[in-house]
């Protein structure tokens, strides 16, 4: 793929100075992941060892697909003990839907399975009373960022967050501390975590990539991380 | 609650959109990318290309323009036509594509949507199911746009289809499709009574006033919009904004 044209068009020179190095362990969707980023103006390297991870100043997790799997091939890849500890170097870490729910501590999806442990939370299925949910959610909503969180005080949270409409494909979601919660949105009365953040850990449940001008607002609102 | 998407539906052919009225007398509309990106600009909820003449085999097929289009529009993007085994949709979705939709293949070998479904997940699994009238309440499903008969009813097609993998259902009115004279309501209706999974109507759109009816009448999950976007007499901003009318009632 030629990112060269992408990033000579860029419109915003400042994110042309950060490489984001993308974790490649076979799953889903690395190359439209890739693409937002090179749109940006990003240069992007994709991690398939420890040494690359080692290296990388911007780690995203992408991934679609059962979370087992997706623990299995980060196993089969060996790079479970190399995000652990890039995540605790205090560098910025996002996990994009499948990805996200991987920093957690378990899931319930097919059956009880460990996570990355890197947050505290276990993944569930979405339940809801209103008998006209169906599951999975595939659609677009609107995003409310959590008044308790932290950084609800900054600008450049709310500006991107509060009633962002993006886009989502999933069965489950973390379920997780009230004050990690960076986001929520709405499904059939169901409260989905949307996005999370705890220091320098995100977690994006819903496709940035895919989310259209709102999306990519939220890709730089990860980059401002430093 | 949930949104109903507003879906820009481009059947393409060759290296151009084209429009044609009952799937067929196609018309030459432009350059698919273009219009592509114009929907993306206006706020479209995603993508869906039709190769009307399932060209995935030769050379500048459709997943070339897949390709330039997920360069610079970071919507869903949902690609059919002539896909037939669980390479090819391994090909589109290596193009770009986030999803696949499948018509003439899943009604002669109905496994390969259990196939690519599993090779995949559900959520990339599209049914397009091209419906038209055979009786008050009736519908048989056709294949190769519109033009032969399988004497499958499309409510039991439906029951399978969601059963055995699917992720979403494209429900096109053949009767309806190009005519700009409303959605076909009672074959939406009919569809919605059964399915467990997301349901996208398409065909017949022409005025705003035909999505007021749509929503007050069923519950769909999805609109596509083809005709209505091509010759702008209903603009994604107007639908969008018709829809959100609808929300505060």
């Amino acid at each position: 793929m030629n990112y060269k044209n992408l990033i000579m068009n860029n419109q915003d020179p400042k994110y042309k100075e950060k490489t984001i190095t993308i974790v490649d362990y076979g799953l889903g969707n690395i190359l439209s992941v890739s693409r937002a980023f090179a749109y940006l103006g990003c240069n992007v390297a994709l991690a398939k060892n420890s040494d690359e991870i080692e290296k990388a100043s911007y780690l995203v997790l992408p991934g679609v697909g059962a979370f087992k799997k997706g623990m299995y091939e980060l196993q089969a890849h060996q790079l479970i003990e190399p995000i652990k500890d890039y995540a605790k170097s205090g560098r910025p870490l996002l996990g994009i839907c499948l990805g996200m729910q991987l920093l957690f501590e378990s899931s319930e999806e097919i059956e009880i399975c460990k996570g990355l442990e890197i947050l505290s939370g276990h993944v569930k299925r979405i339940v809801s009373t209103d008998s006209n949910l169906k599951v999975p959610h595939i659609g677009w909503a609107n995003l409310s960022m959590n008044p308790f969180h932290p950084n609800y005080s900054q600008d450049r949270f709310v500006n991107s967050l509060e009633k962002a409409s993006v886009y989502f494909v999933h069965s489950y979601h973390p379920v997780t501390s009230k004050k990690n919660i960076l986001a929520v949105s709405d499904y059939y009365h169901h409260e989905i975590t949307s996005a999370v953040l705890e220091n320098n850990i995100w977690g994006y449940q819903f496709h940035p990539e895919k989310s259209g001008k709102a999306g990519l607002e939220l890709l730089k609102l990860f980059l401002s991380f430093s | 609650m949930n949104k109903i998407r507003v879906i820009a539906r481009l059947d393409i052919k060759g290296a151009n959109l084209i429009k044609g009225v009952h799937l067929e007398g196609l018309k030459i509309i432009g350059d698919p990318h273009t219009f592509a990106h114009k929907y993306y600009d206006e706020g479209a909820d995603e993508l869906i290309y039709i190769d009307s003449v399932a060209s995935l085999y030769e050379r500048n097929n459709i997943l070339d323009i897949v390709s330039k289009t997920v360069e610079d529009v970071f919507i869903p993007l949902t690609v059919g036509g002539g896909i037939r085994s669980v390479e090819d949709a391994k090909k589109a979705l290596r193009a770009g594509a986030d999803k696949i939709a499948i018509n003439t293949a899943a009604i002669k070998n109905p496994n390969i949507i259990t196939e690519i479904a599993e090779h995949f997940g559900n959520q990339c699994v599209v049914v397009s199911i091209e419906a038209k009238r055979k009786a008050p309440n009736q519908w048989e499903a056709y294949t190769d746009n519109g033009r032969e008969k399988t004497n499958i009813d499309v409510v039991e097609w439906v029951r399978k289809v969601q059963s055995i993998g699917a992720g979403e259902i494209l429900l096109t009115s053949i009767d309806q499709e190009g005519t700009q004279k409303g959605f076909d309501i009672e074959l939406i209706r009919s569809v919605m009574d059964v399915a467990t999974i997301p349901v996208i109507a398409s065909g017949g759109m022409g005025e705003i006033s035909h999505i007021h009816e749509l929503l007050q009448k069923t519950n769909v999950d999805a609109i596509a919009v083809a005709h209505g976007l091509h010759y702008n007499s209903t603009p994604i901003q107007k639908i969008k904004h018709e829809l959100q009318k609808f929300d505060y009632e």
